[in-house]
């Protein structure tokens, strides 16, 4: 029998579960957000039903991750990769909780008209979820170079999505300094638009994790600070 | 390289993998240290650094040499008449293994503890003023007593009983006593070897606690099987390995997070993770 070959299976078991818990999650973020563009009351209900399938894989990975720290009292790569599964299956169970959000504002929105055309949120949602599927895909390969190199092209589209959501607050802002009528509906967008730059941020954290586990090296990523949307034309 | 290829074990480290410090800081050192036994070689050219008041771990699969190493320490290799030894060791920048070095007072400066405790078939009390009496030092025996019983962390629970045997205490309670023992001549480091690996959890408890303790005064080099022992306790650890020729060689040293976080070579990665060993 090969050394510890029942360690390395689980430990193989609980990564192809993160990167299924990754698909939920994803699935999830689109959803929500196809359901608050095309005002689909029914998805929105699917996604927040979805949730506590995305929560109880959470506690599963988490599990196999305490057990494992248990039983092998893992070192090294072996502890980086199980520290790497428990905060990547956090992150991504946050990110569950953005979409469950974002599904939940689109309830609330009811059959009212969304304040503004929906053009900005949506494309920032196309980034994040491009974000998310790539950091996730540094995480799988393990491989030093490419972690930052993904890290590094997720820092841009974080820079995109927070100039994309500022731009949008301050639409959002003038439009309720118009009129309080608009204020309600304002609020439900900004929300929405908030959730998206969160899951951006936390698919920036999922790059760091991968370097983490691949190098031992706490890095940030660093987004750079916020700018105007002048430039996403 | 891949991890089960035994072949690829054998070389040593690059200077980059090892530790080094600055001469003040450091206690003992190895400088291309090879022992042979009747010829055949057991570690070749070691060298690397043990720092002031730090736990060095000594870590490698059976048979690379660890105990081998750490005796070259205080010249117990010389005790062994089949024993070759070449290269250097200084303590406090001094070669240990000049002429002019008597070994008894370098073994009394660099204590030495074993895996299995061995105290002498005597009293508490007589197990350890041993180092001072027969050093004929000019100190007040049974405060020396009570002081080193009180770092061994056992004075609580001998100090009414100094006149038993030490053969009547229990397994960690003789080991503590042999450290108690070490600890009378006031060295500045202590080696240790495989100390708690005879021992019940509750007495590796205590011996590693004491270990961590006895760091702000001595240093201690140590042996040991337990990579989560080594990980608790060390400060520092210097991994070695064998390969085919049964050679033992440094291949990395260095601090605590990077050796058990982040090992560089592969192969102490493959070793401290359970791969290989």
């Amino acid at each position: 029998m090969q050394v510890r070959e029942r360690f390395d299976r689980e430990l193989g078991q609980l990564e192809a579960n993160v990167v299924l818990l990754g698909g939920m999650v994803e699935g999830s973020i689109f959803d929500s957000l196809s359901a608050l563009k095309n005002r689909d009351l029914e998805q929105s209900r699917s996604v927040i039903d979805r949730d506590d399938d995305i929560d109880e894989k959470e506690w599963e990975i988490e599990k196999g991750c305490i057990r494992l720290l248990r039983r092998e009292a893992p070192l090294a790569r072996d502890l980086r990769r199980i520290i790497t599964i428990m905060e990547l299956a956090n992150e991504l169970e946050r990110m569950g909780d953005y979409a469950e959000g974002i599904a939940k504002i689109s309830l609330m929105m009811g059959d009212d008209p969304p304040l503004k055309e929906l053009i900005d949120i949506p494309r920032m949602g196309e980034i994040a979820v491009s974000m998310v599927k790539r950091s996730l895909e540094s995480f799988l390969e393990r491989d030093p170079e490419r972690a930052f190199e993904i890290a590094q092209s997720l820092s841009p589209d974080d820079d995109r999505v927070d100039r994309l959501n500022h731009r949008v607050r301050s639409e959002l802002f003038d439009l309720m300094k118009a009129s309080p009528a608009n204020v309600v509906r304002g609020t439900y967008l900004m929300w929405a638009a908030h959730n998206i730059e969160r899951i951006a941020d936390r698919a920036t954290n999922i790059a760091e994790r991968a370097i983490f586990q691949a190098t031992g090296e706490q890095v940030n990523v660093g987004a750079s600070e916020p700018g105007t949307a002048a430039d996403e034309s | 390289m891949t991890l089960t290829d035994t072949r690829s074990l054998t070389g040593a480290a690059s200077a980059e993998n090892i530790v080094s410090f600055d001469e003040s800081e450091v206690v003992l050192e190895a400088r291309n240290l090879s022992v042979s036994y009747g010829g055949a070689p057991a570690i070749e050219d070691i060298s690397f650094q043990i720092p002031r008041n730090s736990v060095v771990a000594i870590i490698g699969p059976s048979g690379c040499g660890k105990s081998t190493l750490i005796r070259c320490f205080n010249r117990m290799n010389e005790l062994i008449p089949i024993a070759q030894i070449s290269g250097q060791v200084l303590f406090n920048s001094q070669p240990i293994y000049s002429t002019a070095q008597d070994p008894t007072e370098i073994r009394f400066r660099i204590g030495m503890v074993f895996q299995r405790p061995n105290p002498f078939p005597k009293s508490i009390y007589d197990n350890v003023a041993f180092g001072p009496r027969i050093n004929s030092l000019d100190v007040n025996l049974d405060e020396v007593v009570e002081r080193s019983l009180r770092r061994a962390a056992l004075w609580e629970e001998v100090k009414d009983r100094l006149k038993d045997s030490g053969l009547s205490l229990s397994g960690g309670q003789q080991q503590r006593l042999c450290i108690a023992r070490a600890l009378a001549v006031e060295p500045e480091v202590v080696l240790m070897d495989e100390p708690a690996s005879a021992l019940d959890p509750i007495s590796t408890q205590h011996i590693e606690a004491l270990i961590r303790e006895l760091s702000l005064q001595v240093s201690i080099v140590i042996v040991t099987h337990n990579m989560q022992q080594a990980s608790r306790i060390s400060d520092y650890a210097a991994a070695l390995m064998a390969g085919e020729e049964r050679v033992g060689r440094l291949i990395e040293y260095g601090a605590n997070e990077q050796i058990f976080g982040a090992p560089k070579d592969p192969r102490t990665e493959a070793y401290v993770t359970g791969r290989i060993g």
